[in-house]
């Protein structure tokens, strides 16, 4: 397979505040102008004083003819950037990129939508301004129609049409478009649920017609499920390039939170944490883990082990109102369980301002084999405190919780449970709801 | 379908016109006026009426002001007529240039998520004008016939001048369009030297008010070339050669530069607008 896009050296540069840095006025840029006269706009050595900041940097890969790709990084690590520069909407500062084949963008759905326009006129506007040709938006048209479901208001001017309707037009329009290589910006979270639903499907029908497709999305599920390659920014700079569900796990682990460098041993100290919230001075110190055996957490807290953590925070006044929450997400940022003090039928109080611990004992930690994201906040007098959202990161492994030798390895826990064949004396003796069942995969 | 190959890298300095790509994209031109002509008058009681009644008015307030009260005569046709037509294409510029100049910055969302050739903004602008123009020649064609005022052959020469006035409209709006993105001061300023505009091209006036050595160098202004060469096409109006030659020399000029000083530009676009 051949590439249809090289991406090589490329950068993009931005100067902080935008032009107003380097021209504070239009009276200094006349002066500049009537000083150096053809220089005005050009390239900025002039300036060296100013503030730049790199959006991208020497970024490098390849997409090969008919590869899904996803492109997955934090706000402002350069996702948006790099389609734009694809795109062709801004320039690179260095670096080229070379495509092979028609390419179509859509950063956004209904760019160019016109209020004042009937839902039909702005199918033609929209179409011709995302590249299609007129033949090919009449030879479309009846399917673009029947897609968004709207024929009733198709001559009514769009500004009358409800937000849900707007979308549903306006991704039916790009959902239609028809190019070599589909450049796609999270456009996937629009509409209602069965909307979203009929888009999902789309998108998966489009990466498995072999057309080449580029996908941004923080939707890292989405990108699981869709892609088969996966890249990830971290800062401007091309941080993991591998398979979709590698790329992902590096995202979830690297580049979501600080908590990989804070945690050493079983000890994560609090007083750094990334993506904190306090409502006055941090009150969360630090937590402690102990995984069974005095093991190091690093090694992973094997399915039914038991899991004890320890909160360390200090208490601003004297109170007995106050609680830890422990919240478990996964990597696809779905809370799978909550521990709360609150939860805790009798407990002792301390009603001593200072520094205490708080400690939670799970005696089986059903969960499936993954990693999983601690989220862990304070409340006082039931009002939120502290909070820290990615506070640690800890990974669950396989072992052998059924007795059986064979490990849960999907959904979202685990539970005890039993299979037994009926007598077939008995005319079915135990209702099949009555028995636990394992949860379906995800997605 | 022939593989394009496209290489995406840094511009710097001027730039080609881009011609090529212009017409890869003509479709899309097409329906950016298609659009501009659809939703000028949505929502209006009297909608494309206005294209007729803005010329029509200004031709009456014309003849009852400069032509009643302060007493300046045309070069031979009814003043009306004669107002008429320096009105049609005084007004197609003058709109063009106001409505283009800011066309860029109304279109910011487009500008900033979807790639085609930027320059078909403002020209879609002034293409949509061009319906307006004909509207309001076809008006002419009724006031002449009322005037009993006959067409002579000088009329097939016409199109030369809607072409050079199309090209100075869409040079100022190609220029002003892209400093405005950088500039917002543009958007003050364009009404103002409009307004400036309309006194330095004969169109209230006959040219015979300036003195003869002056015309070559009023000529600089190409507006001036292109409404006397309306009134020399359409009314048949005594002309100076080296006045309309210089302005459509000036046609021809304001329309590359423009042009260049857009795809010079036009790069920033994305970043700053």
């Amino acid at each position: 397979m051949s590439n249809v896009i090289e991406v090589r050296n490329l950068s993009k540069q931005y100067r902080i505040g935008g032009v107003k840095a380097r021209n504070e006025t239009f009276r200094e840029f006349l002066a500049t102008a009537l000083k150096r006269p053809l220089r005005s706009f050009s390239s900025s050595k002039n300036y060296a004083h100013d503030q730049y900041f790199w959006a991208l940097r020497e970024i490098n890969f390849d997409v090969a003819e008919g590869e899904v790709v996803g492109i997955v990084g934090r706000n402002g690590a350069g996702k948006s950037t790099l389609l734009k520069i694809i795109s062709r909407i801004t320039d690179p500062t260095d670096g080229y990129i070379k495509v092979r084949g028609r390419l179509a963008s859509l950063l956004e759905v209904g760019t160019g939508f016109h209020p004042e326009l009937t839902g039909r006129e702005n199918i033609f506007l929209n179409g011709a301004i995302l590249g299609m040709s007129r033949a090919e938006i009449l030879s479309k048209f009846d399917e673009i129609v029947g897609f968004s479901e709207i024929e009733q208001f198709l001559d009514t001017p769009v500004k009358r049409y409800s937000s849900g309707m707007y979308i549903r037009l306006a991704f039916s329009v790009a959902a239609h478009l028809n190019p070599e290589i589909l450049v796609v910006d999270e456009v996937l979270a629009v509409g209602d649920m069965a909307f979203q639903k009929k888009c999902l499907g789309k998108m998966n029908d489009v990466s498995r017609s072999g057309r080449t497709v580029l996908f941004v999305s923080h939707n890292i599920s989405a990108i699981e499920h869709l892609c088969q390659r996966g890249i990830v920014l971290l800062q401007g700079k091309l941080a993991f390039s591998g398979t979709a569900k590698d790329a992902v796990q590096y995202y979830a682990h690297r580049a979501m939170g600080g908590a990989e460098d804070g945690a050493s041993g079983n000890y994560v100290d609090l007083s750094q944490a990334a993506g904190r919230w306090a409502q006055s001075r941090p009150l969360l110190r630090r937590l402690e883990f102990c995984p069974e055996d005095g093991k190091s957490l690093k090694a992973g807290v094997r399915i039914g082990a038991p899991l004890t953590i320890r909160v360390h925070f200090t208490l601003p006044a004297p109170t007995s109102s106050f609680d830890i929450g422990l919240g478990f997400e996964n990597l696809l940022g779905q809370r799978v369980f909550t521990a709360h003090s609150a939860f805790e039928p009798i407990r002792g109080h301390n009603e001593i301002a200072g520094p205490q611990v708080f400690v939670c004992e799970i005696p089986s930690l059903t969960l499936v084999p993954g990693e999983y994201v601690l989220r862990v906040w304070m409340d006082i007098g039931q009002v939120e405190v502290d909070k820290i959202d990615n506070a640690a990161r800890f990974q669950v492994i396989p072992s052998d919780y059924y007795g059986t030798g064979k490990s849960p390895w999907n959904g979202i826990f685990v539970l005890k449970h039993h299979w037994y064949l009926a007598d077939p004396e008995e005319n079915s003796a135990v209702a099949p709801e009555a028995l636990p069942a394992i949860e379906p995969p995800l997605g | 379908m022939a593989t394009i190959e496209l290489v995406i890298k840094p511009r710097k300095g001027w730039q080609p016109f881009g011609f090529r790509e212009a017409f890869l994209y003509r479709e899309l031109l097409a329906f950016l006026i298609w659009r501009d002509i659809k939703i000028r008058y949505r929502q209006t009681l009297l909608g494309g009426l206005w294209s007729i009644l803005q010329p029509l008015a200004g031709t009456l307030i014309f003849v009852l002001v400069f032509n009643r009260w302060a007493g300046i005569h045309s070069d031979g046709p009814p003043y009306s007529l004669f107002a008429f037509v320096g009105l049609a294409p005084w007004t197609f510029f003058s709109n063009s240039v106001s409505n283009s100049s800011n066309s860029l910055i109304t279109s910011q969302q487009l500008v900033s998520r979807v790639y085609f050739p930027r320059i078909f903004i403002p020209l879609g602008t002034i293409g949509a004008l061009l319906l307006d123009l004909t509207l309001s020649l076809s008006v002419l064609g009724c006031l002449m016939i009322y005037y009993h005022w006959a067409l002579s052959a000088k009329v097939l020469l016409l199109p030369i001048f809607i072409v050079g006035t199309v090209m100075a409209a869409a040079g100022v709006g190609f220029a002003f369009s892209a400093l405005n993105v950088l500039f917002r001061d543009i958007k003050y300023m364009v009404p103002f030297l409009l307004q400036m505009g309309m006194f330095v091209t004969p169109v209230i006036y006959p040219v015979r008010y300036i003195p003869l050595r002056w015309q070559t160098l009023f000529g600089l202004n190409p507006m001036s070339g292109m409404v006397l060469g309306f009134r020399y096409c359409l009314l048949g109006s005594p002309v100076y050669w080296p006045l309309i030659l210089t302005s459509l020399l000036m046609c021809l000029i304001f329309f590359f530069a423009g042009l260049m000083l857009f795809r010079r530009i036009e790069r920033f676009f994305a970043d700053v607008i």
